[in-house]
Order: C-alpha cells, then structure tokens, then sequence
C-alpha cells in the first residue's frame, strides 16, 4: 500500500490537499476496447473519435495499415491495431477509431469500442511484464492497474515506427 | 524602388533579425556546431548578396564578421562575450546602412575601418581589448539591443511605440507581459537616429504557407459542401434554393481559384534576379556569360519556388564562379569565348525538372580524388572503389570546397551541402553529370508535392487513382474485337499502336490487386490503354475503366507508405473520397529495366507529335455509312462513351446529362439512329459553357494528314473530302452540327459560293481557338487566305509589319482590347482605315450594332451564322471594290 492510500485515512482535512496531489500525480487516457482488453492513448495526442468508417484502399501498403480516410479535407491513414499487435481479424468496417496526430500527420487507429477518458494516478503505473508478447512490449509502454482490470498504454511513435512497407515492386 | 534592391531590403531586415537572436543564444551555448553553421551561412548570404547589388560598405563589413565567424566555425576561436558583442555590433553597422540605404536607395558614404580592423584583428587571433568600444554605438545602445534580440513581441512593441509618439507614454503604462527595455530612452530619442520599421517590409504581406495551406483545406471543405447541396437540389426542380446556392457555387469556384493562384507562381520568379548577379560576376571575374533561361512560366508552388531560390541562385553562381573557365582559357582549350549556361525547367512525369547547364571544365575527378584525401574524407582504398560519379557526388558534402583560393564569390564549402540540403527538404533529388573539359549539367528533380496538377482518374479492380495529365500522352480502349488488340509475347503484353510496339503494364498486377491470369480479357471485355511517356521510354499503364480529368490539390502521402515508388501522393477527389496519385516514373522503373534518361530533342517532337497537339491532326471516326470521316482534333474537347439508356428527349432533341449539364446530342444524318443498347461513343465539342456531343460509331484513329480538303462538299455538315491515310475522306462541318444542337444560332440556308480563283486575304481576329479552327477552314473553303491573329495587339503588331489585308473579321468579347476598342484603333490610323471590319459576336443586340457602325464596323454577324458571315464578306468586299 502507498503512501498517499494511508494518507486518505488520517481524516478528511488532508482530502483536498490530496486530490491536487493525485491530479498533479496522474494521466489521462482516452480508453478503447480491442477483444476485451483496455487499451490507452494519451489524451493529448488524441484528435478526434470517430464512428464507423468507409475506408479507401491503399494498395500495396504494410498489411497493418487499413486504407485512408477523408477527416475534414485531411487525409487520415487508418492503421488496424487488431493486425499490429497480433490480433484476430476483424470487419474494419465496423471499427472504430481514434484519430491521433503524429508530427503533424493523422493517423486513425482503429478499435473495437471507444470507452471513457480516465484520470490514473502515476503510482498505479507499472511497467511491462518481460513475459509479454514481444509485439505488444514493443508498442506498449507500461501498465496501469485499475480496478478490476489492466491498461495497457499505446505508444503512437511505436505503433507507427514499426510498421515497413514489406514489398513495393 | 528598385524591386531587387526592396526584396535584398526585406530579406536581409528578416535575416539580421534572425541572427541578433541566434548569437545571443551562440553565446549561452558556444558548442553548438548547428548554431554557427546557420549564423555562418546568414552572414554569408548577406555579404554575397550585398557584393552583387554593388554595396562595397556593406560588403566589406560583412565579410569581415564572417572571417570572424569562420574562425570560430573552425574551433580557433572561442566564443566570447567580446567576440559576439563585436559581431553584433558590426550587424548594428549593417543595420545602420540597410536604413540609409533604404531612404536614399544609395550606400551613405563612410568608412568603416575602425570596426573592419577590430574584426580582422579578431580573425587573426590578436587580443582584442575586453571593453570594446563600439564606434559610433554607445554601450548602453549595445546592451539594449542584445536584450531585444531574444523578444522579438518587444521589439514591435517598441517599435510601435516609436512610430506612434504622442501616445508612446501612455502606451508604456499599460501593463504588457514583457518588461519593456528602457522606455524612457526610447520617448528621448529623436526618432530619426533611430529609423522605425523598414517601410519596404509593410509594403507586401507575407503571409505563411501555412495559413494558405489552411485556407486551402477550407476551400476544399467548402466545394465537397457545395457539391452536396447542388446533388441535393438537382432532384428538386423548383427549389427556392436553386439561385442562391448557384451563386454560392460561383463564388465557392471563385474563391478556390484564388486561393489556388496564391499558392501558383511561375518559376521565372525565382530567376528573375539571375540575370543581374550573372552580369555582376562576368564583370567581377572578368568572364563573358550568356544565361540562357528556358520554361520560365513553369509553375510551381509557392512554398517549393521559395525552397528552391536560394539553391537556385547559388548553383548559378557556382556555374559562373567555378563552371566556366575564363576568356582565355576557353579560347585555348579551343571553345566559343562566351560561356553558356542554360537553365531549363519543365514538367516530367509529374516532377518539374530544373537543369542547369554549363560548357565549362566540368569537374576534375583527379582533383576531387587528391582533395578527399588530404581533407581525409575516405581513404584511398575507399576512393577505389568509388565510381565517377560518386566521386563528382562529393561537392555536395558540407565544408567541402574544389576552389583552389577562397574568393569573394565563392569557395568556403557552403552552398552545394546547402543547396542539397533545401532540396532533400522538399522531397527532390539533385544529379549531377559532368565531363572534365566538356561542362556539368546539374538536374534537379522536385515533386510536385502541395501543387495542383490535372490528373485523369482510371479504375483498376474497383480502386480508383488518378494519373498527373502531363504524363499522360493518349488514350487507347483495347478489346479482343477492335484493332486495337493486347497481344502477348511470353507473358509480356504489349500493344500496336502506330506501327510501334508498345510494352504494357497492367495496372491491377503492378499494384498487386488481381493476378496476371484474371486479367486475360474475356469476349467482348475492353480495357482502357493510357499510354504515358516518361523520358524517352513509353509504355501503356493497362487499366479497367477510365473517369474524367479534374483538377486535384496533390497532398504527400503518410510516411508509412514513402516507400511505395508507385504513388507521388494521394488527393481527395470531389465527391469527398481519398484515392492515390500514380507515379508513371516509380510504375516505369519498378516494371521496367530501361533506365529512364533525359528526354532528347527527338523524343520531345515525337511526344509532341504522338499527343496531337500540332492544330493539322485530324480524328477519324466512322458514323452512318463504311466510309470514314474526319474531324480536327484541335475541335474535339473530349472523347466520350455514354450509356444510350442515359439519352433523354426533349423537343425533338436527344440530350444527356453531362457534367452537371443538359447536352445535346446531334446525330449525322435524320436516318441516323442510336444504338438500341450499350454504350455509344460521342465526340464532344465544347466552347465554353457550351457543349454538344456528335454521335458516332466508332472512332478510328488520330492520324497527321496536311488539311488539304479537295472539294467543297454539295451535302451541308461536309466541309470537302481529303485523302487521309490513301482513303478518301469526309470532312466534317463542325459548325454546321453546332448549329444543329442550338437550332437559334443557325438562320438561313443561302448558297454562298466563291470562286477559288478569287483568294482574297483576310485576317481573323479571335480570342477563342475554337471558333479560329472552326472558322479558318470554313474561310479557306469558301477561298480565302486567312491569317490569325488572337487578340487586338496581334492584330496590331501585323498592321505595324506592314501587311495589308482585304477585309477584318474580329471578334467582339475579347479580353484585353475588345472589337470596338480594336475598330477605333484600326479606324483612327490612314494605314488600314480603308480596310472593311466585319464584326462577330454571339450577342447581336440594336444598341450593340449602333455602338458597331459608330465605331467603324461594316457590318455585324452573328457568330455561328456561317452563311450569313460569307454573304457578308462578299457583299463587303464587292462595295469595296466599286467604291475603290
């Protein structure tokens, strides 16, 4: 148990002091649902969360990358997260996705569900488990433990660096 | 004011404050290598302009700092609070003279020794005493400059304050962020020892890209509305929206046409002060130069014209500096004394090329090789294995120099790393051919990144793309049926076109949709052929269906698919959809293994010839009966295939719906019928807002005959018969079909014969090809010898050559001079005033034909009233003759 969870019980006078404390000591993330786990994009980086799509194909691109869409005149790469972290396929035409700029680029990631934007206190961070599935630990950068469930934090710069243009001729 | 000195004004105002702050930051961080570099070079760019516009005080000035900065550059010297107090007080003088300079627009007279000496004494390493006094500066002057240099808000505000004196102390009070530096000094100074801002810079706004760029994405926004709501109404037919929202449509048209042409500039911009700076050199290096600058109206966009100037000015530089040998030297080694240096831009395969061409020495690769050496930029084993041509590569490397001094000019190592540098930024490449004796040529290769190109938008397995127009030289539809077949040699299919083999690549296996074995075409099946020249290797990219051209704003793609060398961008067509821009040049090199060279002279003609721009090419088709027909090409806008169950009727017309318009449809003949079903190919004419579509049975081919028609047809529609290809063959009355579509603009049937014998000569004055093509031959015909001219000036550069003519046929709406204008002009001198002016206009209104024969007209005809035009001229030229 932390510091701060043996604070909370000293008695209320210390609440309000905690709670800065807890904002100054937490993150937010724009949540989302792949196959039933929890995944976070910092809120920062997130554009836009957009519904269902109709995708324009992009032929001979890295498998990952889905197609590109049309956001307000701007042209968006959607990027099939179920495909970069290993995952079974799904109808992209139901998905998702949450826009997130990358050096100035848009990039739309698409998922199974948008969830809520949580506030996680830092000390809930924990880092990845060396025994995770190295396409994961390559994308992900550390875990928060919530109630009941675990977020795993998406790292855009990963998610994007990887992906090769496998064969263009 | 000179416009070259105004632009040096503003440029070097923005680079001067530039570097107050980048030395301020050298000083906190003197280990910086980027800091100096970039200081180093701004200095650079400020003496080397300042020697060409002739600017010795200035000049001397700047080049002292820089052989400071140099030093330090080189780690020996060490960045000091003196060493950049001294630099920024010699940026100070700089500043001083830029003032007088752009009040008097001359270089105030002075001397500035005392600071020269004190930089030169630095350079050489010699002690410069710790409290520097600054000549003419006092040291709190000194000290407030340096505390602006890092707030740029504060300078603006003190500038503003300056400009606005009555109100500067009450300004002052006024809580701003920022502590103001010294304000009661600034109320204290006269204003004219300190001059306020360059009033050259506020003459223009600089706007950034960026900004436009925005406006751009608006814009686009804007039209995909627009484009929804038109789709909206068009299935209401009273709606109360319909005239507002066709003036929204306009003014949306309007607006993106604007935004467009802020962004568009031809390159000549950026080249418009070569001349100038060659002249200076040839002087100052005692060479004759001839620049030669070709393509100049290619235009770029705006923020790639930007990136490439400086690059651009310094290669030419180089050119004259280092390229070309001098007088004597060139008389000895046996060459023209004159050396040459061409500057070519063009657009290729959806790149625009600059060149850069000089017949000097070219570039010694021994030397090159000894220079690498002793600088220890590879060893001499690695130099072994380099090619030519890697070893030539090598002067774009930073820092490196193959001059032998350091001169004024050039020959301290910046410039071929910059010029390389600013072109990379952009996504273009720079190669570099040279042959020692013999000259280099440099070409630069830019995408067309952020232009807006016409692009013709093809499917291939139900995906769409589009292909930049300039790389596409024709069109093909290939069917197992037509003559126009794929055959296969092995695997390759390749096609005949012309008597040419043509190597084909099928879109859809070259992007890895479909297999090689499901394109095989089926009975019945066609495919669209669009043959693309890129260099002198033409090939036909073989795709499913082909759309219309529309105007696309090309946007780079992700840099997740940089890699693909198919694709130079992705675009977002009208209706809102993304697609991929092909690359004819990354489909060639990826397919192909001919090594895509420079286009040669040859080739260009060929292109030329092939793309049927040349006015003589004639279209033949076949309608109603066996025997072919002709058409000039220049005459067909648009070959089009539309589906016969889209035909409508309306008041004994055909008509199809085209491009958001109703277009009639004219068949050959009465007895003439469309087919019952499928697709029937049109040939569409357009003039304007205008079109009509000539339904045909199938277009033949494109073939090069001279227009020598034989005969004047007695069967209206026919111009005459020509041998095209040895087959006798129709010629078609394109206005007479015209008149068919619109039945108001034709009127009487009269004959109108002219003896052949009897050539008068005419001069047509019109502003639009259409009617000059259309009219020229009808003229021809009825044995006239017709002379062209496209607007009012031309038409008076002819009467000032002296030719005379026996009547003037023009045009009235034309922009520039219209008719009237143009019958005062030719009516107000003795030369041509006897001359008879018919007038043509599309509108003939009383007040129009008062206005007419006020002005001097003859007589007024309306524009597709042929018969009347040719009773007209007669009856003109007849009273001509009786009254001479």
């Amino acid at each position: 148990m932390s510091a701060q969870n043996s604070n909370r019980k000293n008695g209320p006078s210390l609440q309000a002091a905690d709670d800065q404390l807890n904002r100054a000591l937490s993150e937010e993330f724009v949540t989302a649902v792949i196959d039933g786990q929890l995944f976070g994009v910092p809120v920062l980086s997130v554009q836009d969360v957009l519904g269902p799509q109709s995708l324009a194909n992009i032929p001979l691109a890295p498998p990952e990358v889905a197609g590109s869409l049309n956001l307000r005149g701007r042209i968006v790469t959607a990027i099939d997260l179920r495909k970069r972290l290993g995952m079974e396929h799904a109808d992209r035409e139901k998905s998702m996705s949450i826009v997130v700029d990358h050096h100035g680029e848009l990039y739309s990631l698409l998922i199974d569900e948008v969830g809520e934007v949580l506030q996680v206190p830092v000390q809930d961070y924990e880092r990845n488990p060396p025994t995770l599935d190295p396409r994961w630990r390559d994308v992900s950068q550390g875990i928060y433990r919530l109630d009941g469930r675990l977020l795993v934090i998406l790292q855009v710069q990963r998610l994007l660096d990887i992906i090769k243009v496998a064969a263009a001729a | 004011m000179d416009d070259l000195l105004s632009e040096f004004l503003t440029e070097t105002s923005e680079n001067l404050g530039t570097l107050d702050l980048e030395l301020v930051k050298l000083e906190q961080d003197p280990n910086a290598p980027d800091l100096i570099d970039n200081i180093f070079r701004l200095v650079h760019t400020i003496k080397g302009t300042c020697g060409f516009l002739g600017l010795p005080r200035l000049e001397a000035v700047a080049h002292s700092a820089e052989n400071v900065l140099g030093k330090v550059r080189d780690h020996e010297l060490v960045v000091t609070p003196v060493a950049v107090s001294l630099i920024l007080g010699s940026l100070d003088r700089i500043k001083e003279l830029l003032a007088a300079l752009e009040a008097t627009e001359a270089e105030p007279e002075g001397d500035d020794g005392d600071l020269i000496a004190q930089l030169d004494a630095m350079a050489l390493g010699a002690d410069v005493p710790g409290n520097v006094k600054l000549p003419e500066e006092p040291e709190e002057k000194a000290v407030e400059r340096q505390l602006k240099a890092g707030e740029a808000t504060e300078e603006e505000l003190e500038r503003a304050f300056r400009e606005t004196e009555i109100e500067a102390t009450e300004a002052v009070t006024i809580p701003s962020p920022a502590p103001v530096a010294a304000p009661p000094k600034i109320e204290t100074e006269p204003p004219a020892e300190k001059p306020a801002e360059s009033s050259v810079a506020s003459q223009s706004i600089r706007v950034s890209v960026d900004v436009l760029e925005n406006l751009m994405t608006m814009v686009s926004e804007l039209v995909l509305t627009r484009n929804q709501l038109m789709q909206m109404v068009r299935g209401h037919a009273d709606s109360e929206f319909k005239v507002p929202l066709q003036r929204l449509s306009h003014v949306t048209t309007e607006l993106q046409e604007g935004v467009m042409k802020t962004r568009m500039q031809p390159i000549g911009n950026a080249w418009a002060k070569l001349p100038r700076i060659v002249r200076d050199l040839s002087l100052e290096l005692k060479k004759k130069i001839d620049l030669q600058m070709l393509g100049a109206d290619t235009e770029l966009d705006r923020q790639v014209l930007e990136l490439i100037k400086d690059p651009l000015t310094h290669m030419v530089r180089n050119s004259a500096d280092h390229g070309l040998e001098t007088l004597e030297e060139r008389i000895a080694a046996g060459k023209m004394g004159t050396g040459k240096i061409v500057l070519n831009a063009y657009h290729e395969g959806g790149h625009i090329i600059i060149k850069i061409r000089d017949d000097g020495r070219g570039i010694n690769v021994e030397k090159l090789r000894a220079k690498m050496l002793s600088s220890g930029v590879a060893s001499e084993a690695e130099i072994g294995e380099m090619t030519e041509q890697q070893i030539q590569m090598q002067i774009f490397a930073a820092g490196f120099s193959t001059a032998d001094k350091v001169t004024a000019v050039s020959g301290r190592g910046v410039g071929m790393d910059v010029v390389r540098t600013n072109i990379e930024k952009i996504g273009g490449t720079i190669e570099l051919e040279s042959q020692w004796g013999k000259g280099s040529t440099f070409t630069i290769k830019i995408p067309l990144t952020l232009a807006i190109v016409s692009a013709l938008i093809v499917e291939s397995c139900g995906d769409r793309f589009a292909i930049p127009q300039l790389s596409v030289v024709e069109l093909v539809r290939a069917s197992k049926e037509s003559e126009h077949r794929i055959e296969m040699i092995k695997d390759t299919p390749v096609l005949r076109l012309r008597n040419r083999l043509l190597p084909l690549v099928y879109l859809g296996e070259c992007l890895k949709l479909a297999d090689a074995s499901k394109l095989e075409l089926t009975e019945g099946a066609e495919v669209f052929v669009v043959v693309s020249q890129v260099g002198s290797y033409a090939f036909g990219i073989v795709v499913d269906r082909v759309f219309d051209t529309e105007e696309i704003v090309v946007k780079p793609v992700t840099p997740l698919l940089r890699e693909i060398p198919m694709f130079s961008g992705n675009t977002i067509l009208g209706d809102g959809s993304v697609i991929m821009i092909l690359d004819p040049n990354g489909i060639a090199a990826t397919t192909s293994d001919t090594k895509v060279g420079e286009r040669t002279d040859g080739d260009d003609e060929r292109a030329h010839a092939v793309a049927g721009s040349d006015t003589t090419t004639m279209l033949i088709f076949r309608a109603g009966s066996d025997e072919p027909k002709a058409v000039p090409l220049s005459l067909v806008a648009r070959l089009e295939e539309i589906d016969v169950d889209t035909v409508e009727h309306a008041n004994g017309q055909n008509l199809v719906q085209y491009r958001g318009k109703l277009m009639p449809l004219v068949k050959m003949d009465d007895s003439y019928t469309l087919r019952e079903s499928g697709r029937q190919p049109i040939l569409v004419f357009a003039d304007g807002d205008r079109s009509m579509g000539l339904v045909v049975d199938e277009i033949i081919d494109i073939v090069e005959p001279c227009l020598d028609i034989e005969l004047m047809a007695n069967q209206p529609g026919y111009l005459g018969s020509a041998v095209i290809e040895g087959k006798a063959t129709n010629v078609i009355d394109v206005g007479h079909y015209l008149s068919d579509a619109f039945s108001d603009w034709f009127t009487s049937h009269d004959e109108a014969a002219f003896g052949e014998d009897d050539a008068r000569s005419l001069l047509l004055v019109d502003d639009s090809p259409f009617f000059r093509n259309m009219l020229t031959p009808l003229l021809e015909v009825a044995g006239y010898k017709v002379t062209i001219a496209t607007n009012g000036d031309e038409a008076l550069a002819l009467r000032e050559a002296g030719v005379s003519f026996d009547c003037i046929v023009s045009d009235i709406e034309m922009p520039g001079m219209n008719g009237f204008e143009l019958a005062e002009q030719l009516k107000s001198d003795s030369r041509w005033q006897a001359t008879p002016i018919v007038a043509l206009s599309s509108h003939v209104n009383p007040k129009d034909l008062e206005r007419g024969r006020n002005v001097g007209f003859s007589d007024y005809v309306g524009k597709f009233d042929r018969d009347a035009l040719l009773l007209t001229l007669t009856q003109t030229l007849a009273e001509k003759v009786e009254v001479a």
